[in-house]
């Protein structure tokens, strides 16, 4: 659908003091590639370290130096630009942002401007009101600034240049949000993609993933308003925060026959509110120019191919595969392939068992557990191949759904194997139908009147397995005393 | 020991191999030189101590037969280039005290063949200027006066230091950078060679920028073999800058064959304009005259867009110039001038550390990139560039090599010229070279009137400065350029 035309969901509409109001939000997210090494020199790109430590002298502008392009950073991106299904451009050129700042040594900033790496590309958000897609507009790369610290001495400040001239990924989305859950779905689903990718690590906590949100209203299907774009939003929470109090507050403006002015915006996340940072007027003239030290990135269709090779299964497909291969809903698959840590870990127990019952038992019994203590499916103490196991005793009839539960306890405590668990604590299910055919020939014999009823109406078996579980502690296997029952009573 | 000084580098290569002289003698002949001549202001600093370590060191690799191509050559080192341990400041206040825990490529490359390193050349404040005027440590003084006067001269810019200094014996041989004729004028002012490569012939890497798609290092020195030893060493494909190119470095002293034979000359109409002196135009048909005799075909070639060359290089040098030299503001190195809060720490620092002209440049600069006036400026600049770049590739489907003036004029004296317009004419038969990216040789030719060397330059196609070593070596023969500054000082 057109990104111009789209209107939301009714559901999704602001009720204003004269009307509905509809939001519309773009997203630049700056996303920091995963590399040893930054964008245009060989210091480590590594997060943390002593201020100071990870500088070269390119990174501190020293005079007469020069950036040189680290080939494995544009693989990234164009590793990206493929898993966003974007359009890879095979010239590209690198510009030069010109602004002073202490934390910008060399007074400007490498970027790309009028010719980015990538192109257009979409991002596809499954919500509960169905598919939406989110245009991308472009992705480039881009220098990341150091950093100024101010509150370590009265009247200095400080600067750390370690993550100056780390390589940074911006990715612009096209205006095609229009809600805050939108947004939020966006940028966990993009987080999503960048971690399968492996080219971001997507943790918003240190930095490695940041937004800046372009918000503005205007009445459902009409054209754009004017939008204000909001800085330092550092988590998704924060994203859906600073978006519902923009928009009410442009929609307060206009209803007040107000307008909008178009500048850029801090989200404070104490207040839970936006504020002026600068006017538009007040906007940099940032002196862009093709940085004469870099010759155009030029790539080939081979080495773009070779990369398309190695690209990991991605999220989308993950989940049409998991749908189609093992049964499941849209809702578990999704819930599944949110992490590919959890989707390899749902596919080792899968692989030759019953999908749905894998996914059941990963999804509640797994998650909902490691929820509760805030572990990660890494920190997990049930292994994928215990709980292979503990599936596989459900599914062979060794222990029944109930027993189970139990077992899984045992092993998230105690740890060993399920199997052996099972052996030495008796929690092997009765299929012996020996075993099982002496209870059940004893509640018969003890029994005469049941037996004509149920003989008449054959619901009443359900009373005889009842007598038979009762007898066997619960161990009997129920398909094998529901059997026998049937036989022994003659019911078809 | 000061005849050692009249030696030229492939004279004192020989002398040297044959034990006639040491390394340490031929730079103690030299840093003398250097300590008579002070009034000349050629040198910033002088590195005696390393110098002789530096020779004695070649000395050794002499005696054990380990020599390199420049083994105990003792040259001069413009200030642009950054000296490991060494002052390293373009001549500017801005870079107080600085002095880099690097050394550029191109200076490595030197040493690396076993060059001595006299000390740090004076130039043009970021190599901004055509006279040597606009340098923090002050005009160079030109060693050529004109006949029967004593009034002091400027030796053309910005590598004025350089081209004095190899002129006046205080060094064997320099090296210098051409942004817009910065190598070639200077050594037509001094009666040197000096010859501007092909861009990305030379690393830049640790070369302060001025204009980064124009800057490119080269040699001045005392004659074409000279400056054909020199080049040898200092090119190189450099993994640390991107826009060198990666093409075998030829050996150059090898192309100066003297033979010249149906070689095709380029006289481009429009390097003739209204109001060029009579001498400077006598001089250049006599240069044609004389390859001509050699056997070489002149043809008359056109270069449409010549005339909206320097308009269009003092767009581009001045907007590349503007961000270049953002990174000078006082935080990290060179002068810091206190402020209030960082932006006037900023407004102080630069306003006291850059001179005029180079504020003018960034004023320029800055102007040129702004939002509403890019497209004028700059994105048309970049037109002409390529215009004037196409107007050389069809030359060269006539001509092999193209025979130009160097200069407009011989050397001037300060202060003569106040006007900046008037000032940057001066490298109105140079800049279509960096526009180009092609290499530019200026020979010594002739003097004029009053006794001062006029140059004249040939340009060559990209990666062909063996043609331009060969045509200029025939030249200069025919040329018989053999005087030299009187001694004054």
């Amino acid at each position: 659908m057109n990104s111009m035309t789209r209107i939301a969901d009714r559901k999704q509409w602001i009720k204003g003091a004269t009307g509905d109001w509809e939001i519309v939000i773009g997203l630049e997210v700056h996303a920091q590639v995963t590399s040893q090494s930054k964008l245009f020199s060989g210091a480590s790109a590594g997060y943390g370290g002593e201020p100071n430590d990870h500088v070269s002298l390119v990174d501190a502008a020293m005079p007469g130096m020069l950036p040189v392009i680290n080939r494995f950073c544009v693989e990234q991106a164009v590793r990206t630009g493929l898993g966003l299904k974007a359009e890879i451009h095979k010239r590209s050129v690198f510009d030069r942002k010109n602004y002073f700042y202490p934390d910008l040594p060399q007074g400007y900033q490498i970027s790309q401007y009028k010719q980015p790496v990538v192109g257009e590309g979409e991002v596809l958000l499954d919500l509960p009101e169905g598919q939406v897609k989110v245009g991308i507009e472009r992705l480039h790369l881009e220098q990341d600034a150091g950093k100024s610290i101010h509150d370590q001495h009265p009247s200095m400040s400080y600067v750390d240049l370690n993550r100056s001239g780390v390589a940074l990924m911006e990715i612009v989305s096209k205006p095609d949000m229009r809600s805050a859950d939108e947004a939020k779905a966006y940028v966990t689903k993009l987080r999503t993609i960048l971690r399968y990718l492996g080219t971001c690590d997507g943790n918003m906590d240190e930095g490695s993933l940041r937004a800046d949100v372009n918000v503005s209203v205007r009445r459902p299907g009409e054209a754009f308003g004017t939008r204000c774009e909001i800085k330092n939003v550092n988590s998704i929470r924060f994203m859906g925060q600073a978006i519902e109090y923009e928009a009410r507050r442009q929609i307060g403006i206009l209803e007040d026959g107000g307008k909008i002015d178009q500048e850029t915006r801090l989200f404070d996340a104490r207040k839970v509110e936006t504020r002026s940072m600068r006017s538009k007027e007040e906007a940099h003239d940032y002196r862009y120019f093709p940085d004469p030290d870099l010759l155009p990135l030029e790539l080939d269709d081979a080495w773009i191919d070779a990369i398309k090779a190695s690209l990991p299964e991605l999220p989308d497909e993950k989940k049409a595969r998991f749908v189609r291969d093992y049964g499941l809903s849209a809702y578990d698959a999704d819930v599944l392939i949110a992490e590919r840590e959890t989707a390899a870990f749902f596919e080792t127990i899968a692989k030759g068992r019953d999908g749905k019952l894998a996914a059941n038992w990963v999804i509640n019994e797994l998650f909902g557990r490691l929820n509760k203590e805030g572990k990660s499916i890494a920190d997990s103490p049930i292994s994928a191949d215990q709980l292979g196991a503990v599936v596989d005793l459900v599914a062979e009839g060794t222990i029944s759904g109930k027993i189970a539960k139990d077992l899984f306890e045992i092993i998230w405590n105690e740890g060993g194997d399920p199997r052996a668990v099972v052996e030495a604590r008796g929690m092997r299910q009765v299929t012996d139908t020996g075993a099982i055919e002496k209870a059940v020939d004893a509640i018969i014999a003890a029994n005469p009147e049941k037996v004509q009823q149920a003989i008449a109406k054959p619901t009443m078996l359900g009373w005889f397995v009842g007598q038979v579980m009762k007898e066997t502690g619960g161990k009997a296997n129920p398909q094998a005393v529901n059997d026998l029952l049937k036989t022994k009573l003659g019911i078809a | 020991m000061t005849e050692l000084t009249r030696l030229t580098i492939a004279e004192a290569r020989d002398a040297l191999a044959s034990k006639k002289a040491s390394a340490t003698e031929l730079t103690n002949a030299y840093l003398s030189n250097m300590e008579k001549a002070r009034p000349l202001n050629a040198y910033v600093v002088e590195t005696p101590e390393q110098a002789r370590d530096m020779a004695k060191a070649s000395d050794a690799r002499l005696a054990k037969g380990e020599a390199g191509a420049l083994e105990g050559i003792p040259l001069g080192i413009k200030d642009l280039f950054a000296t490991k341990g060494v002052h390293t400041q373009a001549c500017s206040h801005v870079l107080d005290g600085f002095k880099p825990p690097y050394e550029s490529t191109v200076t490595a490359n030197l040493y690396r063949d076993g060059a001595v390193m006299l000390g740090k050349l004076n130039m043009d404040e970021f190599a901004m200027g055509s006279s040597n005027e606009t340098s923090y440590y002050g005009n160079v003084i030109n060693p050529w006066r004109r006949k029967g006067s004593n009034a002091a001269l400027v030796p053309g810019g910005s590598s004025g230091g350089s081209a004095a200094a190899v002129a006046a014996e205080l060094c064997a041989g320099a090296t210098a950078t051409d942004t817009g004729g910065s190598i070639r004028q200077p050594a037509a002012f001094t009666g040197t060679v000096g010859i501007k490569p092909t861009y990305g012939r030379c690393s830049r890497w640790g070369v302060i920028a001025f204009a980064s798609s124009l800057d490119q290092a080269g040699p001045i020195a005392r004659d074409v073999r000279d400056a054909a030893i020199l080049l040898k060493s200092m090119a190189s494909v450099d993994a640390k800058d991107t826009t060198s190119v990666d093409i075998p470095v030829p050996d150059y002293e090898k192309a100066l064959t003297g033979d010249i034979r149906g070689l095709r000359v380029g006289i481009p109409k429009e390097y003739r304009p209204d109001g060029i002196s009579a001498e400077i135009s006598r001089l250049w048909d006599q240069g044609a005259e004389w390859l001509k005799k050699r056997g070489a075909e002149v043809v008359e070639v056109s270069l449409p867009h010549t005339k909206y060359a320097l308009p269009a290089y003092y767009i581009v040098a001045p907007a590349e110039a503007s961000s270049n030299l953002a990174r000078y503001d006082g935080v990290r190195y060179g002068l810091r001038v206190d402020g209030d809060d960082i932006t006037s720490l900023y407004e102080n620092s630069r306003a006291e550390g850059f001179g005029r002209e180079v504020k003018r440049r960034i004023m320029i600069g800055t102007y040129v990139l702004s939002a509403g006036y890019y497209d004028a400026y700059y994105v048309k600049a970049q037109k002409i560039r390529t215009l004037i770049k196409r107007d050389f590739d069809e030359a060269w489907k006539k001509v092999d090599v193209i025979l130009t003036p160097a200069t407009p004029s011989p050397a001037f004296a300060p202060g003569e010229i106040t006007d900046p317009v008037q000032m940057y004419l001066n490298d109105i038969f140079t800049v279509t070279v960096n526009m180009a990216g092609l290499p530019g040789i200026a020979v010594p030719a002739g003097l004029s009137a009053d006794g001062l060397p006029l140059g004249l330059q040939l340009i060559g196609k990209p990666f062909d400065e063996e043609t331009l070593f060969r045509v200029a070596h025939v030249m200069e023969q025919d040329a018989g350029f053999t005087a030299r500054a009187d001694k004054w000082w």
